[in-house]
């Protein structure tokens, strides 16, 4: 696919630092990455090591401190709704029903192009998409963990964004609920065609994944340690994988480097 | 006897609905235990078992203590005194209730007019403060420079008893009536200014993440995330505020006299009719009750799970 080649998002010399009661904690610096159409980037590393800060500067959530961010071809100016974001805790409004809680970005985005019938249209795709139209009526506080984060997910894909960041947006699942959604994704991913950046701890989750991975030195002054391009073909199936030489290769790769070459801090 | 039967027909299956509560009863009212019902029945009957035992279990104890208290008061005031009996309580309280509504110029009313009108105060009194109170509250709970600049004159006067601030109402406005208002008023502003600004600080960073990233307006910001995140803090600060208002109002009508349910007690007290009194204090506490209660269940159908 030549298209995930093309420049879409750069990260260009961009470093973050913040203002704390012991002086000036730098928290990232030099990072450079370029991220094409439609591909898949990982961003792994210890915790504490400035993964969520360099999404959250990708989402515009936070301002760098130095360097650019631009996202096709303009600088990231601040939040909005071309880069949606899959938060770590879901955060769906509980006073909205699930259904409430998508149509709210759906209105957000399409709002002034597009008739009501429309927009609820686009909601119950999306919700169909992540395979929840039964629950659709239904508070966040009456469904499921896992169905929680599909409303997440469904919710930002739903706004038709250039880039998908998702900040570890299976962390707080079950192993098997995990597995199904990161399933559910890949098939989105490949229908969709979008440009995903995600923050993850999992060595499977980010190989599985990946287009490439992107290695986090630890903090503070984290910097990006390596990047691992993942030549698995498409579409990846988890049982044929497991077994598969060249995925055990990958994940040695990604082990090696985090607890070799960067052991977690508390260990070193 | 009807117990018997219910033990009996009770076997092991419990269910919560209470849809079968009417058909059950309509069974036991029957009560002749003629075959064919018994055999379509047992159903039914569990449940209106089940029903009737959570009845009794939630309205037995309240029952029991209030008994206790008239108990008490019986034998308390049995060998005679100041105080009046329960059954001479009774007798005044059927004439009293006999006739709520009656006018008998300014100041002679029927008890009904007296309540209306304390409630009237209250909530013309309260109604001011939460429209003052509650967009205060989100200011504050939105700017802390003001938050800085303004909590420390709350911390000074919202200790302050009701009843000094009535010379000032009395002073500014002239009359009595408005200056039983502004006491009201001014005693019911602080829990709902600082309730609703606590509940303002705390809605969570991840919906104002959210509400940043789908770059909500203003409106839809007010509405969809901050209105209901912040409403069971308002509430909170709302039936505080209602339960305050409701003490001070007795205490500032018997200042300013008039009509009303404060007025009323000292004007019984004048007149030495201390069974009027108790009466009172019963009107005045069920009063209060009711407004607590209605603000409870206003808040539960708000409430949306978290």
């Amino acid at each position: 696919m030549n298209h995930k080649d093309r420049k879409y998002v750069s990260v260009e010399n961009v470093g973050m630092s913040f203002a704390t009661k012991q002086g000036k904690f730098i928290a990232l610096r030099d990072i450079n990455l370029t991220i094409g159409q439609g591909e898949f980037v990982s961003l792994i590393g210890h915790s504490g090591c400035g993964k969520s800060t360099l999404l959250n500067l990708i989402a515009g959530l936070t301002l760098p401190t130095s360097g650019v961010l631009i996202c096709a071809g303009r600088e990231i100016p601040g939040p909005g709704p071309e880069r949606a974001v899959v938060f770590q805790n879901h955060s769906l409004l509980p006073w909205l029903t699930c259904f409430e809680n998508i149509y709210l970005a759906v209105e957000r985005v399409f709002a002034r192009t597009e008739l009501k019938v429309e927009l609820k249209a686009r909601t119950e795709r999306a919700l169909e998409l992540v395979g929840l139209t039964h629950a659709m009526h239904k508070y966040p506080g009456e469904v499921s963990g896992g169905m929680k984060q599909r409303v997440g997910i469904a919710r930002a894909l739903a706004m038709e964004p250039k880039v998908l960041l998702m900040d570890e947006p299976f962390g707080a699942l079950d192993a098997l609920t995990r597995a199904r959604l990161q399933d559910e994704l890949m098939a989105i991913c490949a229908a969709t065609q979008a440009t995903v950046v995600m923050v993850t701890h999992d060595v499977d989750e980010a190989v599985l994944l990946s287009d490439r991975i992107v290695m986090l030195t630890n903090g503070p002054q984290a910097t990006i340690g390596e990047v691992l391009r993942v030549d698995l073909p498409r579409p990846r199936e988890r049982l044929h994988l497991a077994h598969d030489a060249g995925y055990m290769e990958y994940r040695s790769q990604v082990i090696e480097f985090l607890y070799a070459k960067q052991q977690h801090p508390l260990a070193a | 006897m009807t117990a018997i039967t219910i033990d009996e027909l009770a076997p092991t299956k419990r269910s919560s609905e209470l849809d079968a509560a009417p058909q059950a009863k309509q069974f036991v009212a029957s009560s002749v235990p003629s075959v064919p019902i018994a055999a379509a029945a047992p159903n039914s009957a569990t449940e209106s078992a089940a029903t009737l035992r959570a009845f009794f279990a939630a309205v037995l104890p309240p029952l029991f203590g209030l008994m206790l208290l008239i108990g008490a008061w019986h034998l308390a005031t049995r060998g005679g005194g100041a105080i009046p009996s329960p059954a001479k309580t009774w007798d005044a309280a059927t004439i009293l209730f006999a006739d709520p509504f009656y006018r008998n110029g300014p100041n002679d009313q029927g008890i009904g007019w007296n309540i209306l009108a304390s409630l009237q105060r209250v909530g013309i009194g309260f109604g001011f403060a939460a429209l003052v109170g509650i967009p205060a509250g989100f200011l504050l709970g939105r700017f802390a420079l003001l938050a800085r600049i303004v909590n420390p004159l709350i911390s000074l006067l919202r200790p302050v008893s009701p009843l000094a601030w009535l010379p000032i109402g009395l002073l500014v406005f002239k009359r009595a009536d408005p200056a039983a208002t502004w006491t009201i008023f001014i005693c019911s502003i602080w829990p709902m200014i600082m309730n609703t600004a606590q509940g303002v600080q705390r809605v969570p960073q991840d919906y104002l993440n959210v509400a940043r990233v789908l770059d909500l307006s203003e409106w839809k910001v007010i509405t969809r995330i901050l209105f209901p995140s912040v409403l069971p803090y308002m509430l909170t600060g709302i039936r505080l505020s209602i339960g305050t208002a409701w003490l001070v109002i007795v205490a500032a009508e018997m200042l300013t006299g008039g009509v009303g349910i404060g007025f009323w007690v000292w004007d019984e007290w004048n007149n030495l009719k201390v069974e009027h009194i108790i009466i009172a204090i019963f009107v005045i506490g069920i009063v209060g009750l009711l407004l607590e209660q209605l603000l409870l269940l206003l808040a539960k159908r708000l409430h949306t799970e978290v």
